[in-house]
């Protein structure tokens, strides 16, 4: 379909079906960071395309900072980043019953009112 | 003073409305997804630059608002230089153009943090940090692109050699550019294109292209006066269509 914009040339959809597609393959990706507050930790918040580390930077700075506070951006190489095996997923899996790991298992609420209430009574 | 004031925010207030509708007409064809979200979000910018410099020629100087400054007013009227009218064309001349524009703008903007007219140098403190952003892309595509392929590097150099005389005719003098100095507005047009040069060259040689050489005769001069190239009229025309449905309209 054409466009009504004499500007815009869209994509033929026929093209696609024969094989022939426009991608971003020639250009790798970039894991993108965010920092909101000076100090604070770098979290996560997508990727760019971009063919060096400068140019990933330049483009994510309007992908993910342009509302919002920021500080800093962080990139690095997609294929930089090591993980586990999606099928090792399950390893994550942890048996619920481990209460002595759960701080809430271990009753100190009596302790800690004795405690108060002795310091009450010194002051 | 008031009218050199006032010739000053015009067309840095011009300039900055028909770059930033320019640049606009990139949004939804930019060369990649994350290059035309950012260079929409700069055409953004400049379009935000132009309205808070109309804001203080109504507010201070009694013109009319905002709104009637950018939709209404006659192509003659406009004080932009004819660098920033041109037509888009292909993506190294929009880039090359943001490249050699957006260092002249950070430059002035930078000699206004200085300025004697308080709100200017306060809008300056303000702006600085986006065009800066505007200069590191502008800078970033034009050393990937110098130094890229045979194809890429022929196209930016032809594209600078095309801009060349036109971005010279962003420094366009006139008669208020003695007064400004002398009150300490600003330090004038032949010092922020000495600066300029001094940007601009290093960058240049970094993308391995060359520096076109100067011809002073070719300078392309008139748009500080009014006189424009062929190219602003339908431009006003495009950005206006809606506003002149309904002249009366609130928006």
């Amino acid at each position: 379909m054409s466009s009504l914009d004499p500007r815009v040339n869209r994509l033929d959809f026929k093209k696609i079906t024969d094989g022939e597609t426009h991608t971003n393959s020639h250009l790798i990706t970039w894991e993108v960071f965010h920092q909101d507050k000076r100090g604070k930790q770098v979290i996560h918040v997508g990727i760019v395309h971009a063919p060096t580390p400068d140019m990933a930077l330049i483009l994510a700075k309007e992908q993910y900072a342009r509302r919002g506070k920021t500080t800093n951006l962080w990139v690095t190489k997609t294929s930089d980043v090591y993980t586990f095996a999606t099928e090792d997923e399950d390893i994550f899996e942890t048996t619920p019953e481990k209460h002595f790991r759960d701080p809430a298992y271990y009753k100190v609420r009596d302790r800690i009112e004795k405690f108060q209430k002795q310091q009450k009574q010194t002051v | 003073m008031s009218n050199a004031l006032k010739n000053l925010l015009y067309k840095m207030a011009d300039d900055a409305l028909v770059i930033g509708h320019r640049n606009s007409e990139w949004t939804g064809i930019g060369p990649m997804l994350e290059e035309d979200l950012a260079f929409s979000s700069m055409a953004q910018d400049k379009i935000g630059h132009a309205q808070a410099l109309y804001s203080i020629l109504n507010t201070l100087f009694g013109e009319a608002d905002p709104d009637t400054l950018a939709f209404k007013r006659q192509e003659k009227d406009l004080k932009s230089c004819q660098f920033v009218e041109l037509p888009i064309g292909e993506y190294d001349f929009s880039i090359v153009r943001q490249f050699l524009f957006d260092h002249a703008e950070l430059l002035r903007y930078d000699m206004l943090t200085q300025s004697s007219f308080q709100p200017l140098a306060q809008l300056a403190k303000k702006v600085k940090g986006e065009i800066k952003y505007h200069v590191m892309h502008g800078d970033t595509f034009v050393k990937q692109l110098g130094n890229g392929s045979e194809e890429s590097k022929a196209r930016m150099q032809s594209a600078l050699n095309y801009a060349w005389p036109y971005a010279l005719g962003i420094f366009e003098k006139d008669e208020t550019d003695a007064e400004l100095i002398s009150e300490g507005v600003f330090a004038g047009e032949d010092e922020l294109k000495t600066r300029w040069l001094q940007k601009v060259t290093p960058v240049i040689e970094a993308a391995g292209l060359k520096v076109p050489a100067t011809d002073e005769t070719k300078i392309v001069y008139g748009g500080r006066k009014g006189f424009h190239s062929e190219y602003l009229k339908p431009m006003l025309e495009e950005m206006t269509e809606v506003t002149r449905t309904d002249i009366d309209a609130e928006w």
